[in-house]
C-alpha cells in the first residue's frame, strides 16, 4: 500500500520485523506490521525481558507511553501496550501482552522510572496489577473511588456521583441519578449492524440474529454491572 | 496550605522536625490543580509526591462515545493553552489509519497555526514562568500578544480558544488572504518589538538568574530515562524534536533551528522555550510565503464534508453531508501511535480503531504526565519556593496531564 498519509515519518520499517523477531523470538507470541507501526506481542511473563532487551541491546531508550485496553471478548481480556522510541535510530515499536484481570504484568520500573506512574494509571483504570510495582495507589480517579472506569463493562455514567450537603457541611457520595436517560445514538445503518427492536417484535417468532448483529453487542450504557468483588486497592 | 508535624527520629536530644506540607490544590504557582505532598527539613525538600487527577473529566472513555469526528474538539480542552497542536496529533492518527491524502495548502495551513499555537502557548508559559517567580511586567505584555494569536484562531475557526480547526482530511475552513497578511504583518511590526522589549527585562536580570540558574538540573541520561521530551529534553542538550526528526505534513521543507540548552536547568528551559519561538516565527513566514493555492480539505467525499453550495447541486453531496454528520465515517480496523512536537514536547495518541465509526479506544499521551513524575528527583534537596520556578519550567496545564 502506498503512503499518502502526512502522520510523522519515521526510520524505515524495512528489516527492522525481522531483526527483531529474530533476536527475541523466544519471548515472543508473534509480530506484525500494519499501518506502518510494528506490534510485537510478548508473552506475558516476558514482557520484562523483552522490554529490558529492547532497551539495552536495541537502543529503545525511551518509553513513552504505557496503553491499556480493554477486549471483552477475549479470554485474556485486557492489552497493555509499551510505546518504545529509540532517539537514535529514531523509530518507534509498540510492544504488548495480554492478560486477564487477575493475573499480575511482571513492572518494568526498574527499567524506566517513568513507568510507576504510567502503571499506576493502568491499574487505576484497568485493574491491572503490576507485580513489583512499589507504589500502585490509584492515580487519576478520586480518592476512595472504586472500581475501574475504562473498562468496556464500567457505565459511562458511572455508579456514584458527588455533591456538597448542606446539612452535613460536606461533600457526600450518592448512587447516581439521571433525570434524563443517558442518550446513546447509533447511527450505525441498519444493514450494517446496530439491532433496533421496535414494541411488538417479541412476538414474532425468534427473529433468526444476522452474524453480524451478534458482533455488535459491544456493552451500552446504562446496563448495569455488577461490580468486581476483588477490587484491591493498594 | 495546612501544615502538620510529624514525628522524626531524636538527634542529640533535640527533635528534628519535618514538615509535611500540602502545596495545592488550589495555589496560583502549582499551575492549575495540583497538589503536591511535600516533606520538608527547615525550608529544603526532602520528598514530593505529586497527586495528580484532580481535573480527570475521562476524556478518553468519552471518546470511545462519540465519532471520530464529535472526539475532535475534546482535543481542544486537553491542553487548553494549545489546543490546535492536540488536535493535530489526532487527526494526523486518524489519517494515518485511513491512509488518505491531505492537499498541500492544508497542510500548509496546519503547519502555520500549529506555530502560532506554539507562539500563543510559549506567551502563556513564559509569562506565568517570570510571574512564578516574582517578575509582573513581562506577563502583561506577552499576554498582549497571547490576545493577538486567539484573535487570528478566532478570525480563522470562530473561536478564541477551542478551535476545532483541524479536521481529518485537512481544515474546517480556509483563511481569508488577509488573514495571512495580518500575521505576516504581525511578525514583522508588532510580534518582536513587543517580545523582545519584555524579554530584555528578564533574561539578564539578576534576580530571574538567581531564581533559575542551576535550579533542577537534569542530566541528559536521566532525562532520557524519565522519558521526557520537548522543550525538557532539548534543555538538556539533546538535539530531539519531533518535527525534525519525524516530519508530519510539511515540516520537511521547513528550515529552522533546534535550539539546545547546555546546562539543563530551569534557565535553559526558559532559554530554549524563548528561542523556540523565534523558530516558529520562522516556520509561519515561510508557510506565509510557500502556501499554494488549492483545496483545503481532502476530496474524499466519504471522509471530508461537501461544501454548501456543492449540497444544492447535488445529490451525492447531499447524502455524503447527512452520512458524514450522523453516522460518520468508518475507519478500517487497526492501531496507530501517532505522537507530534506539541509545545510542552511529545504529544501522542494510541488510536485503535475496530472498523466502525467509533473509535475502540483512545489512549492519550500527555507531555507532563513524565515530566510531572519526575517533580521529586528535579526538587530534591531544592528549596520551597523553587518547586513553583520549576514547576513553572516544565510548563504543565492540568487539563492534558489529567484528561
Amino acid at each position: 500500500m502506498t503512503v499518502v498519509h502526512s502522520a510523522p515519518k519515521y526510520a524505515s520499517n524495512e528489516g527492522v520485523i525481522d531483526a527483531l523477531a529474530g533476536s527475541l523470538s523466544v519471548w515472543l507470541e508473534g509480530s506484525t506490521e500494519q499501518h506502518g507501526e510494528i506490534i510485537l506481542t510478548a508473552k506475558r511473563e516476558e514482557i520484562a525481558t523483552v522490554l529490558r532487551s529492547l532497551k539495552d541491546d536495541h537502543d529503545y531508550q525511551q518509553l513513552m507511553e504505557i496503553a491499556g485496553a480493554d477486549y471483552p471478548d477475549r479470554a485474556e481480556r485486557f492489552e497493555v501496550v509499551y510505546m518504545l522510541l529509540s532517539l537514535t535510530k529514531n523509530h518507534r515499536v509498540m510492544v504488548k501482552c495480554s492478560i486477564d484481570a487477575d493475573t499480575p504484568v511482571p513492572t518494568v520500573t526498574t527499567l524506566w522510572p517513568n513507568a510507576g506512574w504510567l502503571e499506576r494509571e493502568v491499574f487505576d483504570l484497568y485493574g491491572v496489577v503490576f507485580e513489583g510495582n512499589q507504589d500502585l495507589r490509584r492515580i487519576l480517579t478520586d480518592y476512595g473511588f472504586e472500581g475501574h472506569p475504562f473498562r468496556k463493562d464500567f457505565p459511562m455514567t458511572g455508579y456514584t456521583e458527588l455533591r456538597y450537603s448542606e446539612e452535613e457541611k460536606r461533600v457526600v457520595s450518592e448512587p447516581v441519578e439521571l433525570p434524563q436517560d443517558m442518550r446513546t445514538f447509533d447511527f450505525l445503518s441498519p444493514w450494517e449492524g446496530g439491532e433496533y427492536v421496535l414494541p411488538g417484535d417479541e412476538k414474532a417468532e425468534e427473529p433468526a440474529p444476522a452474524g453480524e448483529e451478534a458482533k455488535d453487542e459491544a456493552p451500552k450504557d446504562g446496563v448495569v454491572f455488577e461490580i468486581d468483588e476483588e477490587e484491591d486497592d493498594k | 496550605m495546612s501544615v502538620q508535624i510529624e514525628e522524626s527520629p531524636t538527634n542529640d536530644g533535640d527533635v528534628i522536625q519535618n514538615y509535611t506540607l500540602n502545596f495545592g490544590p488550589q495555589h496560583p504557582a502549582a499551575h492549575g490543580v495540583l497538589r503536591m505532598v511535600m516533606e520538608l527539613d527547615g525550608e529544603v525538600v526532602e520528598r514530593v509526591d505529586p497527586h495528580v487527577g484532580l481535573l480527570h473529566r475521562g476524556t478518553e472513555k468519552l471518546i470511545e462515545q462519540k465519532t471520530y469526528l464529535q472526539a475532535l474538539p475534546y482535543f481542544d480542552r486537553l491542553d487548553y493553552c494549545s489546543p490546535l497542536c492536540q488536535e493535530h496529533s489526532y487527526v494526523l492518527a486518524i489519517e494515518k489509519l485511513l491512509n488518505i491524502e491531505v492537499p498541500e495548502r492544508a497542510q500548509y495551513l496546519r503547519v502555520l497555526f500549529a506555530e502560532l499555537t506554539r507562539i500563543c502557548n510559549h506567551m502563556l508559559n513564559i509569562g506565568a514562568h517570570v510571574m512564578d517567580v516574582g517578575a509582573m511586567t513581562p506577563n502583561l505584555w506577552v499576554f498582549e500578544l497571547r490576545e493577538d494569536c486567539l484573535n487570528f484562531f478566532e478570525r480563522a475557526s470562530g473561536a478564541r480558544m477551542h478551535s476545532a480547526w483541524f479536521r481529518p482530511g485537512g481544515v474546517h475552513q480556509d483563511v481569508p488572504e488577509k488573514l495571512l497578511v495580518d500575521i505576516g504583518d504581525w511578525l514583522d511590526n508588532r510580534f518582536f518589538q513587543l517580545f523582545d522589549d519584555a524579554m530584555s527585562l528578564v533574561m539578564d536580570n539578576r534576580i530571574f538568574k538567581q531564581r533559575n540558574v542551576d535550579i533542577a538540573i537534569v542530566g541528559r541520561d536521566d532525562a532520557i530515562a524519565w522519558g521526557f521530551s520537548g522543550p525538557m529534553i532539548r534543555a538538556a542538550g539533546i538535539p530531539w524534536d519531533l518535527r525534525k526528526s519525524q516530519p508530519y505534513d510539511v515540516y520537511d521543507r521547513m528550515e529552522f533551528d533546534i535550539p539546545v540548552g547546555t546546562n539543563s536547568d530551569c534557565y535553559d528551559r526558559f532559554m530554549v522555550r524563548v528561542a523556540e519561538v523565534r523558530e516558529s516565527a520562522k516556520i509561519i513566514k515561510q508557510c506565509i510565503r510557500d502556501m499554494p493555492q488549492g483545496p483545503i480539505a481532502s476530496t474524499d467525499g466519504k471522509v471530508s464534508p461537501p461544501k454548501r453550495g456543492e449540497m444544492k447541486q447535488s445529490m451525492e453531496s447531499l447524502i455524503h453531508h447527512f452520512k458524514l454528520y450522523t453516522e460518520g465515517f468508518h475507519v478500517p480496523a487497526g492501531e496507530v501511535y501517532v505522537a507530534t512536537e506539541s509545545p510542552k514536547g511529545e504529544f501522542g495518541v494510541y488510536l485503535v480503531s475496530d472498523g466502525t465509526n467509533k473509535p475502540y479506544r483512545c489512549k492519550i499521551r500527555p507531555t507532563a504526565f513524565s515530566h510531572l513524575q519526575a517533580m521529586e528527583m528535579m526538587t530534591k534537596g531544592h528549596m520551597l519556593a523553587d518547586a513553583t520556578a520549576i514547576l513553572g519550567a516544565i510548563d504543565v496545564v492540568f487539563g492534558e496531564c489529567d484528561r
